[in-house]
C-alpha cells in the first residue's frame, strides 16, 4: 500500500498537472488498482476524478474516450460496443472482474504500457491517438516506446469505427492476465495485427500484414513466429508464446471473417 | 427422520449472508495493539545482529522482540492429539531462519502505520547458509537445516535429522517379489504434485488479551482450538490453565488452520505487554509464511494380469516436509494407505522419506496425503489399463473391495460398508462413459476425452481422535448443544444440532449451538481428519440419548408414575398406560431448577477403533483446445458414499467444493519458487484458484451405505471430495491428445508440447 | 483531510488519513460486513457500491468518495435477507466470508442486467471468487432469486 501526505481532489487540470510537478514522489491516482500494490511513499496523491474526464464521444468514425472512463463503461456504452465489431468492449470483458473494472481506468491502462494490457493490443489494431495535457497528441505506437514524462492522459481518439476486427487471448484461467493476446482488423485492403502479452508490449507486425493482404494466412503466421520477440514468465515460455502466437492469429482471422469481434 | 438426512439450511447463513460481524477481526477490541513480522529475506541463514533500537524509537511502538527475547523452548504448531508424530522443531524466534518467510522479528504498536514504519529500521545482519530448494537434493545433502540440539521427538518416527531425514517407514503384506514376478505386467511410474495453497478467504487471524485473572485470551481463527491451548501453553512457558482459546466464526480452513500460524505472535506480545494485541495475515504471508499441502513424487509399480488384475502395488513417496515438520511424518502415511487398499493387491509395499528443505513448512489441507496417493496410483491404474487394452472403470470394478472385506494396507479396520461399485456404476452413466471412452471426439480444433478415479479417505483418527459433547435441558425447555468441534464454514454446528435434534425428537429451533471456547467446550481434538460427522456426531448421539433417558426418569418421579411406563416423545413424559397423565418438556424443565430438582446435562465422549472409509467415484470430460494445448473441464461428475447423508445441501456443497479444488490442484494451481527459494506466486494475482467460469456445473449423488459404527449410519465427506480430479482429468486429457500428465499442473504448455512431440513437430 | 461520505444514507463526516482506502473507513465506521481478502485486488470479497456502482473497496480512495454515495451489505438488508434465505435454502454458503462482497456483486446484476441469462450472470459475477462452495449452488441460487422476480 503506498502512503500519502496530501491527497489533491484537484479542480482543474492545470491544477493537478502543476501538483504532479512540484515533487518527484508526487503521483497521479486513476483506477488505484495498481498502486496500491506499490509501496511508494507519496507527497501528493493527485485525484482527477473530478473533472469530468469519464466521458464516451462517438464522432462518426471516431471515439473519443476520456482517461477516467471505467474499463466496464467500455463493456457498457453503445457507442463502444458498436466501434470496429466491438473489439474494445471485448477486449476488456476478461479482466478480473466487474468490479475491478469499474474502478480500474483506459487512461490508466494506457499510460502503464503493460505487456500484459488486453486494451493497449485492440487500440493498437485501430488508429489510436493519445492526448496528453503537456505534451500534446501523438499516436498510440509512438506513446507506447517514449520515455515517461510526468504529464496527465486526458483522453484517447479512436479512429476507425469502420473497421472489421477481432480479439481473441489465451489465458491459463479465464480472468488471469493473458498468456498471449491477439488482435487483427481490416478495412478494405489494409490489414492491422497485433500481438500483445508477448509478454512484451503489445505490437504489429507489418509482414503479416501484408501477407493477409494478399491471402496467404500461412505466410502471415509465420511471421508473427518469426518477426515479433517472445518471451518466458511465469505463465509460460518463450516457446510456446511463439507457437500459440500462430496460433491466435489464425483465429482472430477467422474470427473476423466469420462474424466480427462479437462472440 | 425428521431432521437428519433433510437439507436443512446452515444455522448461522442469515447472519453470514446479512454480513454480521461475527468474524475474528470484527471482534478485536478497538484498543488492541497491531502486530506485525519481520521475515526472513532468505532462505537459510543466521542471524548474526539484530539492531531495533531505531523501531523502538518510533512513537506509538510498545516492543520490538527478537529470539533473544523468547523462551528457549522447542515446540510444535501441529493441530494434532498429544503425543504429536511431529518433531519440536520450532522456536518462536530464533537465530536461524529456515525458509524465506520465516519470522526474525515482532513489532507492536498502536496503528498499521506505525508498524509498518518500525519494521523498515530494523536492521539485521544475516550470514547466508547455503539453502536446499530442491527436496529431491535435500536427502544427505551438506546443509543441515536442523542442526540444533534440543530437537526431539516425542517418539521414534523413522527420522534422522543430520541427513534432513524427517520421518520414514513403511508397511508391507505378501511375497512382494514373488507376486510381481508371476504377473503378466510390470509397470512402474513416477508421478510429482505440488505444494498448493489451501487459499481459503479469510487469512490467518488472531486476538489476545489478559483477562481479568490474568489469563491468557486467544481468539483465533482455528480449526483446533484445545491443541491450541496446549501449544501456546508450551511454547510460553506457561501452565495450561493460564490460557483459554476462543473460536469465533471462520472463514474457511480446509487444514491451512490445523496449525498454528498466527497465534503466538500476538500471545507473546499481550505477555510482555499485558495489553490486548492483534495481528492479521496478509494474503501474501498467508501463502508464503504459514503451511501449505506437502509436495510430493510419488513411484507407483503395479503388478497385473493381462485381464486386469491387480496383484502388486509397490508405492514409494518421498515427500517435502518444507523448513518444519508439524503434519509431515503423518500426510505421508496416506499417500499409501488410502489408496493401495481399493485394489485388495495380493502383495504390497508402501515406503516412503520425508525431507527437510528451506521452504514454506507442509501443513494440513483436505486429503492430507490421500490426495497426492490417489493421483499417483490411479494415474498408474489409468496408465495400466491403457496398456492393457481394457476399459479403467471396468479395471476398478473388477478389483475393488467388496463391503466387509479386510483391505491390505489400510490399517484401520475393514471395509464396513460401501457402495462403491454403484458409485463407479452410477458416475459412468451420469457422465456417459460407455459412449464417450475410447472414442475419438475430435473436430481438429479441439478433442474431448473422458477419465475417472475412484478415492477413499477415513473418517477420523482411530484409537487417537476423541470428540466430546454436552446437551444441556435449560429451564425454558430449550437445549444447549456444547461442541468442541469447529465449524469452518463446512456447517457442522448445522450437522450436529440435526443429530441432536433427531435423538431429542425435537425441532432444530429448540437447539441452541455454543460456540467453542476451551474454558467451557467439551474437548474436541478439532475439525480435521474428517472426524466431525463421524466421532462428535456419535458423542452428540450418545448425550442425547442420555439425556432422553433422564428427562424420561424425571418426567416419571413428577408424575409419580413407575419408570417402565413412562415415554419421553421429545415434546413430553407421558405414561403408556394412561395418556391425560403426562408433563410437558418446558414445564418439567422449569419444576427441575426449583427446590429439589435435579438440572439436566449430559456429556458423552466418543472415539473408534475403526475409520470407516468413505468413498467416492469421479468423471471427468473433458475439451482440449488442441492449438493452445488450453483444458476445459466441461462436465464433472461423482458419486459419493459418504454413508447415511446427514444433510443432502449441505454434503453436495462440500462435494462440488472440494472437486473445485481438485480441479484447481489439476490444472490452475502452480506453486512456484525461484532458485534462491522466494515463493514466486504468493498472490490472488499469481497463483490461480478456479474462479467460476473455469468450472463446469459439478454433479453430484450420493451412494450412501449404512456404515454401522457410525452415527444414523454416516461415515465422513470433508476430505475424499478433493481427491479424483486430479487423476481423472489427467485421465481424460490422455484420452483426448495421447499426451500423459505425470506431474501437476497439467499445463496447456505441456499438453502442447505432449502433442507435438507425437506429432514429430509442431502444427497450427 | 476532511470527508463527507454517504454510507447507507448516513452522513459521515469524518478526518482521514489521506491515503486510506474505502474499505478501512468502512471497517472503521463498523461496517464489518466488508471483508478483505487479498491484496492485489482479485478476489471481489470487499465489493461495495459507490454511487450504485459495484467497485473493489480496497482499490477505491475514501477522498475520492468524498460527496458521494456508498453502499454496503447493511445498507440493502432487505434484499440481503431474502437472497440469503435463497442461498440458505440451496446450501450455497458455506463459510460465509465471500458471502458480502458476492451479495453486493448479485445485487447489483439484478439492476445492472435485467434477467441476465446464465452465462451473463456467471461473467458478472467472475470477480467473487469463493473456495468453499465449487460455484455451483452459488448460481442456482442466483439464477433461482432472479426467477422469482424479487424487488
Amino acid at each position: 500500500m503506498f502512503t500519502a501526505k496530501t491527497y489533491l481532489l484537484a479542480s482543474s487540470l492545470e491544477e493537478a498537472y502543476d501538483a504532479l510537478q512540484k515533487n518527484k514522489t508526487n503521483t497521479l491516482v486513476a483506477g488505484c488498482c495498481w498502486l496500491k500494490m506499490t509501496r511508494k511513499r507519496i507527497w501528493t496523491a493527485v485525484d482527477i476524478s473530478r473533472l469530468g474526464l469519464d466521458s464516451i464521444v462517438p464522432d462518426g468514425d471516431t471515439l473519443q474516450i476520456g482517461a477516467m472512463a471505467s474499463l466496464h463503461s467500455l463493456e457498457t456504452d453503445p457507442a463502444v460496443k458498436g466501434f470496429a465489431g466491438g473489439i474494445l468492449s471485448e477486449a476488456v470483458r476478461r479482466i478480473v472482474g466487474v468490479q475491478f473494472r469499474n474502478c480500474a481506468t483506459v487512461g490508466g491502462c494506457v499510460w502503464m504500457r503493460a505487456g500484459f494490457s488486453d486494451l493497449l493490443t485492440a487500440l493498437l489494431a485501430l488508429d489510436t491517438t493519445v492526448c496528453l495535457y503537456h505534451a500534446g497528441q501523438m499516436p498510440l505506437d509512438e506513446f507506447l516506446t517514449s520515455p515517461v514524462k510526468k504529464d496527465i492522459l486526458t483522453h484517447i481518439i479512436v479512429r476507425g469505427g469502420q473497421r472489421r476486427a477481432a480479439y481473441v487471448s489465451m489465458r491459463l484461467t479465464e480472468t488471469d492476465f493473458p498468456v498471449l493476446t491477439a488482435a487483427v482488423s481490416l478495412l478494405g485492403e489494409d490489414w492491422r495485427v497485433v500481438l500483445g502479452a508477448r509478454p512484451g508490449l503489445a505490437a504489429r507486425c507489418e509482414r503479416a500484414e501484408n501477407a493477409l493482404g494478399t491471402g496467404d494466412r500461412d505466410a502471415a503466421i509465420q511471421a508473427v513466429r518469426d518477426d515479433l520477440r517472445y518471451g518466458g514468465n511465469l505463465r509460460a515460455s518463450e516457446a510456446y508464446r511463439r507457437q500459440v502466437a500462430g496460433v491466435l492469429l489464425a483465429r482472430a482471422v477467422e474470427k473476423l471473417a466469420g462474424e466480427g469481434a462479437a462472440e | 427422520m425428521n431432521t437428519v438426512n433433510q437439507p436443512i439450511p446452515k444455522i448461522d447463513a442469515q447472519a453470514l449472508t446479512t454480513g454480521k460481524g461475527v468474524y475474528t477481526d470484527d471482534l478485536a477490541p478497538a484498543n488492541c495493539l497491531i502486530v506485525k513480522v519481520l521475515r526472513s529475506p532468505h532462505a537459510f541463514a543466521k542471524i548474526k545482529s539484530i539492531k531495533t533500537d531505531a523501531a523502538l524509537k518510533v512513537n506509538g511502538i510498545e516492543c520490538v522482540l527478537t529470539y533473544a527475547d523468547m523462551p528457549k523452548i522447542r515446540y510444535t504448531l501441529a493441530g494434532q492429539s498429544y503425543p504429536e508424530p511431529s518433531p519440536y522443531d520450532r522456536y518462536i524466534l530464533e537465530d536461524i531462519v529456515r525458509y524465506v518467510g520465516d519470522p526474525v522479528a515482532i513489532v507492536a504498536g498502536r496503528d498499521e502505520r506505525t508498524v509498518d514504519k518500525a519494521l523498515k529500521m530494523i536492521r539485521v545482519k544475516y550470514e547466508l547458509l547455503p539453502p536446499v530448494i530442491d527436496f529431491e537434493q535435500a536427502l544427505d545433502n551438506p546443509s543441515v537445516i536442523h542442526p540444533e540440539a534440543d530437537y526431539f521427538n516425542n517418539f521414534p518416527i523413522g527420522g534422522d535429522v543430520k541427513r534432513n531425514l524427517l520421518a520414514s517407514g513403511g508397511h508391507s503384506g505378501g511375497d512382494l517379489d514373488a507376486v510381481f514376478s508371476s504377473c503378466d505386467i510390470v509397470q512402474e511410474e513416477t508421478y510429482y504434485t505440488k505444494a498448493n495453497a489451501q487459499a481459503m478467504m479469510e487469512t490467518f487471524r488472531t486476538y489476545t488479551y489478559l483477562d481479568h485473572n490474568s489469563r491468557l485470551t486467544v481468539v483465533t481463527s482455528t480449526q483446533v482450538p484445545f491443541h491450541c491451548r496446549r501449544q501456546i501453553a508450551r511454547a510460553l512457558g506457561l501452565p495450561k490453565s493460564a490460557v483459554r482459546v476462543i473460536k469465533p466464526r471462520i472463514g474457511g480452513g480446509f487444514g491451512a488452520k490445523q496449525t498454528l500460524v498466527s497465534e503466538m505472535f500476538p500471545a507473546v506480545v499481550t505477555m510482555r505487554t499485558g495489553r490486548p494485541a492483534k495481528i492479521v495475515y496478509t494474503r501474501q504471508e498467508t501463502f508464503a509464511a504459514s503451511n501449505s499441502r506437502h509436495q510430493m513424487r510419488v513411484t507407483v509399480k503395479v503388478g497385473a494380469m493381462k485381464d486386469g488384475t491387480i496383484r502388486a502395488l509397490d508405492v514409494y513417496a518421498l515427500s517435502n516436509a518444507g523448513a518444519y515438520g508439524e503434519h509431515a511424518s503423518t500426510t505421508v502415511g496416506l499417500v499409501g494407505s488410502k489408496s493401495i487398499a481399493l485394489y485388495t493387491p495380493e502383495a504390497y509395499r508402501f515406503h516412503y522419506d520425508v525431507v527437510y528443505t528451506n521452504t514454506m513448512a507442509g501443513g494440513a489441507f483436505r486429503g492430507y496425503g490421500a490426495t497426492q496417493g490417489c493421483f499417483a496410483v490411479e494415474s498408474a491404474i489409468n496408465q495400466l489399463a491403457d496398456r492393457l487394452g481394457l476399459d479403467p472403470a471396468e479395471i476398478r470394478l473388477k478389483n475393488i473391495p467388496k463391503q466387509g472385506a479386510a483391505m491390505p494396507a489400510y490399517l484401520d479396520g475393514p471395509l464396513s460398508s460401501s457402495r462403491l461399485d454403484e458409485c463407479i456404476r452410477r458416475g459412468m452413466e451420469m457422465i456417459g462413459w460407455k459412449e464417450k471412452f475410447g472414442i475419438c471426439r475430435s473436430d481438429g480444433k479441439t478433442a474431448r476425452g473422458v477419465g475417472m478415479a475412484i478415492t477413499m479417505q477415513g473418517s477420523g483418527i482411530a484409537n487417537i481422535d476423541t470428540c466430546a459433547a454436552t446437551i444441556r435441558l435449560n429451564d425454558n425447555g430449550f437445549y444447549t448443544l456444547f461442541i468442541g468441534a469447529t465449524d469452518m464454514g463446512t456447517g457442522c454446528d448445522t450437522i450436529l444440532a440435526q443429530m441432536a435434534a433427531e435423538t431429542l425428537h425435537c425441532p432444530m429451533e429448540r437447539i441452541t449451538v455454543d460456540g467453542v471456547d476451551t474454558d467451557h467446550s467439551p474437548f474436541d481434538k478439532g475439525s480435521y481428519a474428517s472426524g466431525t460427522t463421524y466421532l462428535t456426531g456419535m458423542a452428540v448421539v450418545k448425550a442425547c440419548t442420555e439425556l432422553c433417558e433422564k428427562i424420561r426418569r424425571q418426567g416419571a418421579l413428577k408424575l409419580g408414575i413407575s419408570l417402565s411406563q413412562a415415554a419421553f416423545d421429545g415434546d413430553q413424559v407421558v405414561s403408556t398406560l394412561d395418556p391425560a397423565q403426562a408433563i410437558g418438556l418446558e414445564p418439567l424443565a422449569q419444576q427441575l431448577v426449583v427446590g429439589d430438582g435435579e438440572w439436566l446435562q449430559v456429556t458423552a465422549t466418543h472415539s473408534s477403533p475403526v475409520s470407516p472409509p468413505p468413498l467416492m467415484a469421479g468423471f471427468a470430460d473433458v475439451e482440449v483446445d488442441l492449438g493452445t494445448g488450453k483444458v476445459r473441464v466441461l462436465d464433472y461428475a461423482a458419486v459419493v458414499d459418504c454413508g447415511t447423508v446427514i444433510n443432502p445441501n449441505l454434503a453436495t456443497v462440500q462435494a462440488q467444493g472440494g472437486i473445485a479444488q481438485g480441479i484447481g490442484m489439476a490444472l490452475y494451481e502452480d506453486i512456484q519458487y525461484n532458485p534462491q527459494g522466494k515463493m514466486l506466486n504468493d498472490s490472488f494475482m499469481q497463483y490461480k484458484i478456479p474462479s467460476r467460469l473455469d468450472l463446469p456445473d459439478i454433479r453430484v449423488e450420493f451412494a450412501p451405505s449404512y456404515e454401522p459404527s457410525g452415527p444414523f449410519g454416516a461415515k465422513s465427506i470433508g476430505e475424499v471430495v478433493i481427491n479424483t480430479p486430479s487423476p481423472a482429468i489427467a485421465s481424460a486429457i490422455f484420452q483426448a491428445t495421447g499426451v500423459i500428465c505425470r506431474s501437476l499442473p497439467a499445463t496447456p504448455e505441456h499438453i502442447l508440447l505432449g502433442m507435438a512431440k507425437k506429432q514429430g513437430g509442431a502444427g497450427a | 483531510m476532511k470527508v463527507k461520505i454517504k454510507v447507507n444514507g448516513k452522513l459521515f463526516d469524518k478526518h482521514i488519513p489521506n491515503d486510506m482506502m474505502l474499505i478501512d473507513f468502512l471497517r472503521k465506521y463498523g461496517f464489518y460486513s466488508v471483508k478483505r481478502g487479498c491484496e492485489s485486488s482479485n478476489c471481489g470479497l470487499c465489493t461495495v457500491w459507490v454511487d450504485q456502482k459495484p467497485v473493489l473497496s480496497c482499490s477505491y480512495p475514501a477522498a475520492r468518495a468524498d460527496g458521494h454515495e456508498v453502499t454496503t451489505l447493511e445498507g440493502v438488508l432487505p434484499e440481503a435477507e431474502v437472497f440469503g434465505r435463497v442461498m440458505a435454502s440451496m446450501g450455497a454458503e458455506q463459510c460465509g466470508f465471500c458471502s458480502p462482497g458476492f451479495v453486493m456483486a448479485v445485487l447489483a446484476l439484478k439492476r445492472e442486467i435485467p434477467n441476465p441469462t446464465e452465462e451473463q450472470a456467471r461473467e458478472y459475477l467472475a470477480g467473487n471468487l469463493c473456495r468453499c462452495s465449487g460455484y455451483a449452488s452459488q448460481m442456482k441460487a442466483v439464477m433461482q432469486y432472479l426467477k422469482e422476480g424479487y424487488q
